[in-house]
């Protein structure tokens, strides 16, 4: 947060109960010729200080889109944005191109699944970081280099003074993840966004990238916005699950309650439908059907075709969404 | 060899050159594929799982033919591949089907689905015709309606329904083993529930024998009888399913399912249980190659190889559990 000295006592107080991130109906679709895609349809959650929430949802529910968005990563001829997201006490949304690059990495930062094409190939990736340091912090060549090289030992690069010095195809891809998050973290983001940072990596790199996030997560206090197609990464790292489809959060809570308790059909179709030993012998309750086509959405609630209790009033009008309590949404006229 | 073995495989090994410079000299050597033994038996369905670069891919294609290994032999129903008196590609090929992980570019995009499955068949022999209503039979088996889908192009099709098209053109053969390379990896979780029970439905009725390829460690301990573990163009690890993941011997093998995420979250995987990235196949470490991340690596470990050691149904290679080795852990050779 920017500067909370300068503040007036009151305001900080009033701010420290406010969330860290609020967005309220985020609406992205993507206009093409002769069709529109409906990649987001109104996604609205807070986030707070320290807490993850981790938005799981197949391909093509929007759940990546959701992410550029917040971030206003999205190209502006191609993708019409509305809606209000709300970082740090400011509207993202209204914010010019050189304000926009100030909040990207001091408050928000974002890590991809592929690191490859998230870093320069034609400079070294200390080089990067440097950069980043020097513009965002104004420190100097010698000071950011400095800087670079805790940042490594941060997330555990080894040999990491030899290692700055490398390009990014120099690395093994759990490596390039580590450096892209220590890149991502060099000016303390409050709010870190990351898209599926762990789907590209083997086992056993995997759960040592996710235990490394953990670690700076509790560390730095810092709130984080993980994306994952995969249920056991969701388990291991989030505090709250967002379950996304054709756009829309379907179902929210704490992360005993999703998994535990699934009360939409899709969470629970999907926890279903996905394989563990335990299930051997057994035939897997798959849903029926395919994903919903951004494209060409049905009326009403999305999953209704693919839903066995889906009645009439499924595709007459969108459900609305039901809270349990202050944590617990689902969007299903059966749980109403 | 007993009678239940279908595919007998013996020290296979294929190494790939890394060319560079000017004048593309050998640079080094990926070795792939490194003096692997197994068998598949008649019915089972085996499961092979490693990282990237274990030579899982490799070993699948070698099993088809379709790369050349540079030495070692393969047998299927007992008879040697490509040898006089034994069984030849073609034949083999008929008897062994694969299905690949990327469903749009296994299929000809200029092909309809129907002529994709009948094409098989009609090249052993079987009149056009007859080949098309073969077709049309096996696609009723694998969930697509003929009517509807017999006449499409690949592109009218989503990820699901293609990767069933792939299923039913290995199918069309009447195969009896199918090699399955990550055939569910790139679909959607809901999608692959759908595909790994119709690979289920049709392998008890057509009583098909499955060489099973993934990383995805849950999906090989749900659909695997036995297990082969790779690393490095390595077997580290070979036995029944309930054996591999209840109790797996190889550091290796205890370590890759030590990281599976856990899906309870009050059981978190509190320690990741390897440091670092497996190392590349090009040039591996001498002796085990696993030596360079293992905790319990000692002298023997580096110096020489430990080889495959049956003990009942469950071979593991590693010194610890091979009597004389010189490990510290090892029993004393009687």
């Amino acid at each position: 947060m920017a500067e909370p000295g300068a503040m007036p006592p009151l305001l900080a107080v009033s701010r420290k109960a406010a969330p860290l991130l609020r967005c309220e109906g985020l609406v992205v679709h993507f206009v093409g010729q002769g069709n529109t895609v409906h990649a987001v349809n109104g996604v609205s959650f807070t986030l707070d200080s320290g807490e993850v929430l981790c938005i799981l949802g197949e391909s093509g529910s929007g759940k990546s889109v959701t992410l550029r968005a917040l971030m206003r990563l999205l190209p502006d001829h191609a993708a019409k944005v509305s809606g209000e997201i709300v970082l740090a006490g400011r509207d993202v949304m209204a914010l010019d191109r050189r304000a926009l690059g100030e909040l990207r990495g001091a408050e928000a930062a974002m890590i991809f699944q592929e690191p490859m094409t998230a870093f320069d190939p034609v400079f070294t990736v200390g080089r990067q970081i440097i950069e980043t340091l020097k513009r965002h912090d104004r420190l100097s060549e010698r000071r950011a280099r400095q800087r670079a090289l805790e940042l490594f030992e941060m997330v555990q690069i080894p040999s990491p003074e030899r290692r700055l010095d490398n390009y990014p195809h120099e690395m093994s891809g759990g490596m390039r993840q580590r450096a892209m998050i220590a890149l991502a973290l060099a000016c303390k983001p409050a709010l870190l966004l990351a898209d599926e940072p762990t789907t590209a990596l083997d086992a056993t790199v995997q759960i040592q990238v996710i235990e490394l996030l953990r670690r700076l997560q509790r560390e730095f206090n810092m709130a984080m916005l993980f994306v994952t197609h995969d249920v056991g990464v969701a388990v291991e790292i989030s505090d709250r699950i967002a379950v996304m489809y054709a756009g829309r959060f379907v179902e929210t809570g704490p992360v005993r309650a999703i998994i535990r308790e699934p009360q939409h059909p899709y969470t629970q179709g999907l926890l279903a439908s996905t394989v563990d030993g335990a299930k051997r012998g057994h035939r897997l309750e798959a849903i029926p059907g395919s994903p919903a086509n951004p494209a060409a959405l049905p009326p009403g609630c999305a999953f209704a075709p693919r839903c066995r209790h889906a009645e009439p009033a499924c595709t007459s009008a969108l459900p609305p969404e039901v809270w349990h309590d202050d944590r617990r949404m689902v969007r299903c006229i059966k749980a109403a | 060899m007993s009678a239940d073995v279908l595919l007998e495989v013996r020290n296979l090994r294929r190494y790939f050159p890394v060319l560079g410079g000017v004048f593309q000299r050998k640079l080094a050597t990926v070795q792939a594929v490194d003096d692997i033994s197994f068998s598949v038996r008649r019915g089972e369905t085996l499961g092979i799982v490693g990282e990237s670069g274990c030579g899982k891919s490799t070993t699948a294609r070698l099993l088809i033919q379709l790369l050349a290994a540079d030495s070692g032999t393969i047998a299927f129903a007992g008879k040697k591949v490509g040898t006089r008196g034994g069984i030849d590609v073609r034949d083999l090929r008929r008897q062994v089907q694969m299905v690949f992980q990327d469903s749009y570019s296994s299929l000809n995009p200029r092909c309809t689905i129907e002529d994709t499955i009948a094409y098989g068949p009609s090249v052993h022999g079987i009149p056009w015709a007859s080949a098309r209503q073969r077709a049309r039979e096996i696609l009723t088996k694998v969930g697509l309606d003929p009517a509807l889908f017999a006449a499409r192009y690949p592109h009218e099709l989503s990820g699901g329904q293609r990767q069933r098209v792939n299923i039913a053109r290995a199918l069309a053969l009447q195969p009896q083993l199918i090699i399955l390379d990550e055939p569910v990896s790139a679909l959607d979780k809901s999608v692959a529930a759908q595909v790994l029970n119709l690979l289920i439905d049709i392998k008890r009725d057509l009583a098909l024998t499955y060489v099973f390829i993934s990383h995805d460690l849950n999906v090989v301990q749900y659909i695997s009888d036995r297990v082969l573990v790779m690393y490095l163009g390595k077997v580290v690890e070979l036995g029944p399913v309930e054996s591999i993941y209840g109790s797996p011997r190889h550091p290796y093998s205890r370590a890759l399912l030590g990281s599976m995420p856990s899906m309870d979250p009050d059981r978190r995987r509190a320690q990741a249980t390897l440091a670092g990235d497996p190392p590349s196949p090009i040039n591996p470490p001498a002796g085990c190659r696993f030596h360079t991340r293992c905790a319990h690596a000692e002298a023997c470990c580096v110096a020489v190889e430990p080889p495959l050691l049956a003990d009942g149904d469950h071979h593991v290679a590693c010194h610890m559990l091979a009597p004389g080795s010189g490990h510290s852990t090892a029993l004393v050779a009687a």
